[in-house]
């Protein structure tokens, strides 16, 4: 039972949960575009794919421009890109959706692996300085309450950004009219059609959203995070993001709470080395949450009506 | 029938030489269609005659090939609903465009939002609104009640108030009674008198003759996308309506002799079953069928029915009760060994549970049997030539409109679809015929013939439970009549019980 007493113990520091919240900032913000984008009816499980176009641009563009700021612009673009592949193909062209998202994935790891090669030879991408990373802000006086402090206040600049984000995304469907029209894209196309909501724009935007989102997340992990990038380094996340939107039921602090358990289960693999168990069962742990939640923990959630059909008007 | 004739009173939608064609098929041929203000004008045709393509060119759905539309006079085009909205043409569509998991109000509103400052949805402008729109007509409504969780009519209601609040001038009604009980057709059509009343102009799509008759003013017959006639509803008649849209005469009523009810052939005992839901659907359902007569189940949709044909074809397991056929209990049987107990089940989700659609008409036609000897070489290599010859046989037994049976099930129209399955299924020569919905969306040729052999299996000897959404289906086929309300079996009546009657147990109303 040490293993259990050693993670006991691991549980009562404030670093654990400062590194598990990072962790689920990770995954928060393609969750929050997953659910912006299968509320509006797009079913998207290319978070991944874009997380990791956004992660290579990311320092791709901050060994060019050196501000970070700049490179996390051009990450979310880059990301939001490979939304718009994603949107044309399956709102004008009516692709299965799921097909779509696993060749963005696909393509996402080939074209990084290429611009690599092309660009950089066989020799690695190249190190960040420090001072050319997203940075880690400190809260004045709020980042000294005891373990509090350590947990919320000490934190990466995106892990605010996300948190606001989280916030106003919440906002944004369940209190506003685009939030309202986006919904009833996502649940009945046909019917807020009729009432004269263009369904198209709607569903275009919000699979754009989640590009954005994702490569912001993309950005954090290779230049927040991290500070290179190497082949294939989102490893699965924008999966279990996708993961974590399903157990959320499709809202975005349904979605946080999941993060924060997949965050909990990263955080503590990374610091398996005070614990006594092989850390190749500990790096599975994430991943058999995901599992445990998919196979029905959460119970048998409802996606939005008409989540994953595409809308053709007028036919009978 | 409002009491001032309506002839001279002017145009509000005046369709001219309108074409819309698919690929293969001409959906509008030149159609011409007028509508004048101030009455309820019926559009009637058979299934696929271009009602509801003309419908939704009018409402922007659609764009036409060609022609010109005019509203009060005056020429518009209609890129989309929003144009039609703003020429003041509203849609209540067949199947309802409201959202279950959305709130009365927020469906109401949905696409002209109250909204404060900053884009946030104004709950209580919303309310406002509906409280008003339901005082000047009459309509209430509660604004926060979940869509899901209201009646049909209710739901019907909530179209209307969505349309009205539009400020819709001119309101399409399509197929508006299909899914409505007697009563709430009764009420619709007080509402819809009443807002003509008020200056509102109504079409009415429907291919149910009595009712068009009862409420409409004037009537544009279709047929295979031509305009064929115009009528005023007071000079006509039920026949002259049903010939136009045939094109030839119909028999309305079925020719029902007396039957010669047999020995119980189908006998079930306090059944109960769970819907997919996981909730009770059925509790304690006890019925007779008697070889030779037609047993109907009268009911509004949702209180069993379904459920009850699915258990007795095997598909749906019970959880108490017993069923047997003749002195053998079956209860306990699955759907293969009921078909081969001599039940036959013309499910009433024709596209789901009835057809293969991207099978051919033959593969269609064997579903079921498809190891019986006479079809597969030890129960694994199919007989091709005995299977064709088969198929052969029960396209022209049937009248199967298909250009050979190797088409696929899915390009034939509804009607030939739903006789694929009727052929399948009298053609095995069951001792017990369980047809549920089995015209449904099927022309009127094709329901006379199916009516026909329905009755033909039952003066055959074969016991015949049938459920059906109409009615006036019920009603002419059967010889006794039960009445389900909410899992249960609340009255039995004779063939010939009275509509409002009926209508009365099938809303949960106690039986004088």
């Amino acid at each position: 039972m040490t293993v259990l007493s050693d993670i006991g113990h691991l549980l009562l520091t404030a670093d654990l949960w400062h590194a598990a919240l990072a962790a689920a900032v990770l995954l928060l913000l393609p969750a929050l575009g997953g659910v912006i984008s299968e509320r509006s009816g797009v079913v998207n499980i290319a978070m991944e794919g874009m997380m990791l176009t956004g992660a290579f641009f990311a320092v791709a563009a901050d060994l060019i421009l050196h501000d970070p700021w700049l490179s996390a612009l051009v990450a979310m673009v880059a990301g939001g890109l490979m939304a718009l592949i994603h949107a044309v193909v399956s709102i004008r062209f009516r692709a299965d959706q799921i097909v779509s998202g696993i060749a963005i994935n696909i393509f996402a790891t080939g074209i990084t692996v290429f611009l690599i090669n092309r660009f950089y030879g066989l020799q690695d991408v190249g190190h960040l300085p420090p001072s050319e990373l997203l940075p880690n802000l400190q809260i004045p006086l709020l980042d000294q309450i005891p373990f509090l402090g350590r947990v919320l206040f000490q934190q990466n600049v995106i892990v605010y950004v996300a948190l606001i984000l989280l916030l106003l995304v919440h906002v944004l469907l369940f209190r506003t009219r685009l939030g309202l029209r986006i919904r009833a894209v996502g649940e009945h196309p046909e019917a807020a059609d009729t009432a004269g909501i263009n369904v198209y724009r709607l569903r275009y935007g919000a699979v754009i959203s989640s590009g954005l989102l994702s490569g912001l997340s993309g950005a954090f992990l290779a230049i927040g995070i991290s500070n290179t990038f190497v082949p294939n380094m989102t490893d699965g996340r924008g999966y279990i993001a996708l993961a974590a939107m399903i157990f959320g039921k499709w809202t975005p602090f349904g979605a946080f709470i999941a993060c924060l358990i997949f965050g909990l289960g990263q955080a503590i693999y990374d610091n398996n080395s005070i614990i006594h168990v092989s850390q190749y069962l500990l790096s599975m742990l994430p991943y058999i949450l995901t599992l445990v939640v998919l196979a029905g923990v959460v119970g048998r959630s409802q996606p939005p009506a008409a989540d994953g059909i595409p809308y053709a008007p007028g036919t009978e | 029938m409002t009491e001032q004739p309506q002839d001279e009173a002017p145009l509000a939608v005046e369709m001219r030489q309108i074409v819309k064609a698919w690929p293969g098929v001409v959906a509008n041929d030149h159609v011409d269609f007028e509508v004048r203000q101030g009455e309820i004008h019926a559009l009637v045709g058979e299934n696929g005659a271009g009602k509801s393509t003309l419908m939704n060119v009018l409402y922007g759905l659609l764009q036409p090939d060609s022609g010109e539309i005019r509203v009060r006079g005056r020429p518009v085009r209609l890129h989309g609903p929003r144009d039609a909205i703003a020429q003041g043409i509203g849609m209540v569509h067949q199947h309802f465009m409201l959202i279950p998991v959305f709130t009365t109000g927020e469906n109401i509103m949905l696409g002209r939002e109250p909204v404060r400052p900053g884009g946030f949805y104004d709950h209580a402008r919303a309310g406002q609104e509906i409280a008003a729109l339901a005082r000047r007509y009459g309509l209430a409504l509660d604004p926060n009640a979940r869509m899901g969780d209201l009646p049909v009519g209710l739901q019907q209601r909530a179209e209307i108030v969505k349309v009205l609040y539009r400020g819709a001038e001119i309101l399409i009604l399509d197929e508006p009674t299909g899914v409505l009980t007697p009563q709430e057709s009764a009420e619709l059509f007080g509402v819809l008198r009443d807002l003509v009343k008020s200056g509102k102009t109504i079409i009415f799509i429907s291919h149910k003759l009595k009712e068009v008759l009862e409420v409409s003013d004037r009537i544009t017959v279709m047929r295979r996308g031509r305009v064929v006639g115009h009528l005023l509803t007071r000079q006509t008649s039920e026949a002259e309506i049903a010939r136009q849209m045939v094109g030839r005469d119909v028999l309305l009523r079925v020719d029902l002799k007396p039957a010669r009810p047999g020995p119980v052939a189908l006998a079930v005992e306090g059944l109960g079953a769970n819907s997919d839901r996981g909730v009770p659907a059925l509790r304690g359902v006890s019925l007779e069928v008697r070889r030779g007569e037609i047993l109907g189940i009268a009911g509004v949709e949702g209180n069993g029915q379904s459920e009850l044909m699915e258990v007795l074809a095997g598909t749906r397991r019970p959880t108490a009760g017993r069923i047997r056929l003749g002195d053998r209990d079956i209860t306990a049987l699955d759907a293969a060994a009921i078909r081969t107990a001599g039940i036959a089940h013309i499910p009433e989700d024709r596209r789901g549970a009835g057809l293969i659609l991207n099978y051919s008409v033959a593969g269609n036609l064997i579903l079921g049997h498809q190891r019986d000897g006479s079809f597969a070489w030890r129960q694994f290599v199919l007989r091709l030539r005995a299977i064709l010859e088969w198929a052969r046989r029960l396209i022209g037994e049937f009248d199967i409109r298909t250009p050979t049976p190797q088409t696929p099930a899915r390009s034939l129209s509804g009607g030939n679809q739903q006789k694929i399955i009727v052929a399948r299924e009298l053609g095995a020569r069951p001792t017990v015929l369980l047809a549920a919905q089995p015209t449904r969306g099927v022309d009127i040729g094709a329901i006379e013939f199916i009516h026909r052999r329905i009755v033909a299996e039952r003066d055959g000897g074969a016991a015949v439970l049938l459920v059906s959404a109409e009615l006036d289906e019920i009603r002419s086929l059967s010889d006794r009549i039960a009445v389900i309300y909410e899992g249960r079996i609340v009255s039995i009546e004779s063939g010939d019980a009275p509509e409002d009657r009926l209508g009365l147990l099938m809303t949960g109303g106690s039986a004088r």
